[in-house]
């Protein structure tokens, strides 16, 4: 059977924008052993001035509640370049921004538990 | 008048009660009292992610207990009664609880704010003052029972309120802090502690933590927004504040900081003060009597403690993150890094014993905390401990300032 044209001009647009749709709603997740080690660097050392359990500090609370009505792209320039006249540092030397994507990503959806680094090995 | 007749139970029950009182008795007897002990080589080592502090003997390198239920302790500080005996811990959640560190126990616990950084105890005892940045101000409690007795709002002309940070204890029950987005130092005195009176000083650009000298008399106010620290002579408050180490940036980019400096008593040593440059790697070293610049050292990292061994001789330095690894030493004779220690991942804090000869650190990442000899740098003890933070032993009872 012949596929009309426009039918699949069609079907070739919607698979497209459905494509498109599911990459922006889940940003692409890192490798697990990464993963595990942005949980606890954000946990911890974003912990540091927004809480252990996002609830704010000298930094604002990044609780989804409080991410709701945010747009993730300026989340996720803050993470990379930081705040200029605050105490919000750039953290591009340390994460990538796909990584900060996830990031925020895990942030509005309600931040994984933080597993800790995996143990050290004796070569240390 | 009638005769009640006394009715005894018959002799074979008080056989059974009389001997039940006998055992009860003599099993009391020879259960072995709690020992006398002292708490002067007691403290607490918070663990953080677990609302928990572990009791710990500096004599035996040890725990004594764990006792949970503190609720969020990210960041969390603690202060000691005067005696010694009674912990009181910080929590970032407005948590202020009381924990015995003889029955091993929390004897008292309220929650007082929505987010807090830390507090302090008045000089006699009487008096525990916390600081919050959520609602922002300061909050006096009863030591004894933990009342609220004043509640002082860090509020501006504009109706605005601010974070407090640098919170520190003043004689004759004052308490000296600084609002964050106010840009202000604050004293006030809690002498009539249900009416309490407050001072008010310039501070500068967006203050982060602040410390008392050990004597009491100057406070300097750290700040992230400009290149320098406040300073105020509290032996003359007419004289209000000035700026000291201004410009000490010399305009150049600053380095980001992924945590912000701690300042407290504990980096002034030998007539000089050794303070945490921001956005840059070094520590800056200021004559404590003139307040000028006389040098500044470079480190590894955006130093977090510049903490002195307790003689003097030594300042130990950590980094924030990612360098949180190191821990570097410095000869205060020749002002140079001597040593530079790796002593475990996530080196979040180091408290010495008050002679000097050793330091616990909390290595956070490897959840442990461990324990070295200051002369040789080797590592001569340490034990579990889950996340490990603030180490705080009960000498800090007996110093202004902490």
């Amino acid at each position: 059977m012949k596929v009309p044209p426009l039918a699949a001009h069609v079907a070739v647009l919607i698979g497209a924008a459905l494509i498109s749709a599911l990459a922006s709603a889940a940003p692409q997740s890192p490798a697990p052993e990464r993963a595990r080690e942005l949980v606890h660097i954000v946990r911890q050392d974003c912990g540091s001035c927004h809480g252990l359990t996002f609830k704010g500090g000298l930094g604002p609370a990044l609780t989804p509640e409080a991410l709701a009505d945010k747009p993730a792209e300026g989340l996720v320039a803050t993470i990379v370049g930081g705040r200029p006249g605050t105490p919000m540092p750039p953290f591009q030397t340390i994460l990538s921004e796909a990584e900060a994507e996830w990031i925020v990503d895990q942030l509005m959806r309600g931040f994984p538990p933080d597993a800790g680094l995996p143990p050290a090995s004796d070569a240390r | 008048m009638s005769v009640t007749k006394v009715r005894l139970a018959p002799p074979a029950v008080w056989g059974l009660v009389l001997s039940g009182m006998v055992m009860l008795l003599s099993a009391c007897s020879t259960t072995p009292p709690a020992p006398l002990r002292g708490t002067g080589d007691l403290g607490v080592v918070i663990e953080r992610a677990d609302g928990k502090v572990k009791v710990i003997e500096t004599t035996g390198r040890g725990v004594l207990a764990t006792v949970g239920g503190l609720g969020d302790l990210s960041h969390a500080s603690v202060v000691f009664s005067r005696d010694g005996r009674h912990a009181f811990v910080f929590g970032r959640d407005g948590g202020l609880t009381k924990v015995d560190l003889l029955e091993r126990r929390i004897v008292g616990r309220v929650v007082q704010a929505g987010n807090a950084i830390g507090g302090s105890i008045s000089h006699d005892g009487s008096l525990v003052v916390v600081q919050n940045y959520e609602p922002g101000g300061i909050k006096a409690f009863d030591a004894n029972t933990l009342e609220l007795l004043a509640d002082v709002p860090a509020t501006t002309e504009d109706g605005t309120r601010s974070k407090v940070v640098g919170l520190a204890d003043l004689s004759g029950k004052r308490f000296i802090y600084a609002l964050f987005e106010a840009g202000e130092i604050r004293i006030t005195d809690f002498s009539d502690p249900r009416n309490p009176v407050t001072q008010r000083f310039e501070g500068g650009k967006q203050p982060y933590d602040a410390l008392v000298t050990p004597d009491g008399r100057y406070y300097i106010a750290g700040l992230f927004g400009e290149d320098g620290l406040a300073l105020i002579d509290l032996w003359n408050l007419d004289k209000g504040s000035r700026k000291i180490l201004s410009g000490y940036g010399r305009g150049e980019q600053p380095l980001p900081v992924f945590k912000m400096p701690h300042l407290r008593g504990w980096s002034v040593a030998g007539g000089r003060a050794y303070l945490p440059a921001i956005g840059r790697h070094e520590v800056l070293v200021v004559d404590t009597d003139t307040w000028e610049e006389v040098g500044r050292i470079k480190v590894k990292s955006q130093p977090v403690f510049a903490m002195a061994r307790p003689d003097g001789r030594e300042i130990w330095v950590n980094f924030a993150f990612p360098d949180n690894g190191w821990v570097q030493v410095i000869d205060t004779v020749t002002g140079t890094v001597t040593d530079t220690l790796q002593p475990g991942r996530g080196i979040l804090h180091m408290e010495f014993l008050s002679k000097g000869h050793e330091v616990w650190l909390s290595a956070r990442d490897d959840n442990k905390v461990v324990i070295y000899d200051t002369a040789s740098k080797q590592q001569i003890g340490g034990f579990d401990s889950a996340s490990p933070s603030g180490i705080f032993f009960t000498t800090r009872a007996a110093r202004t300032g902490f």
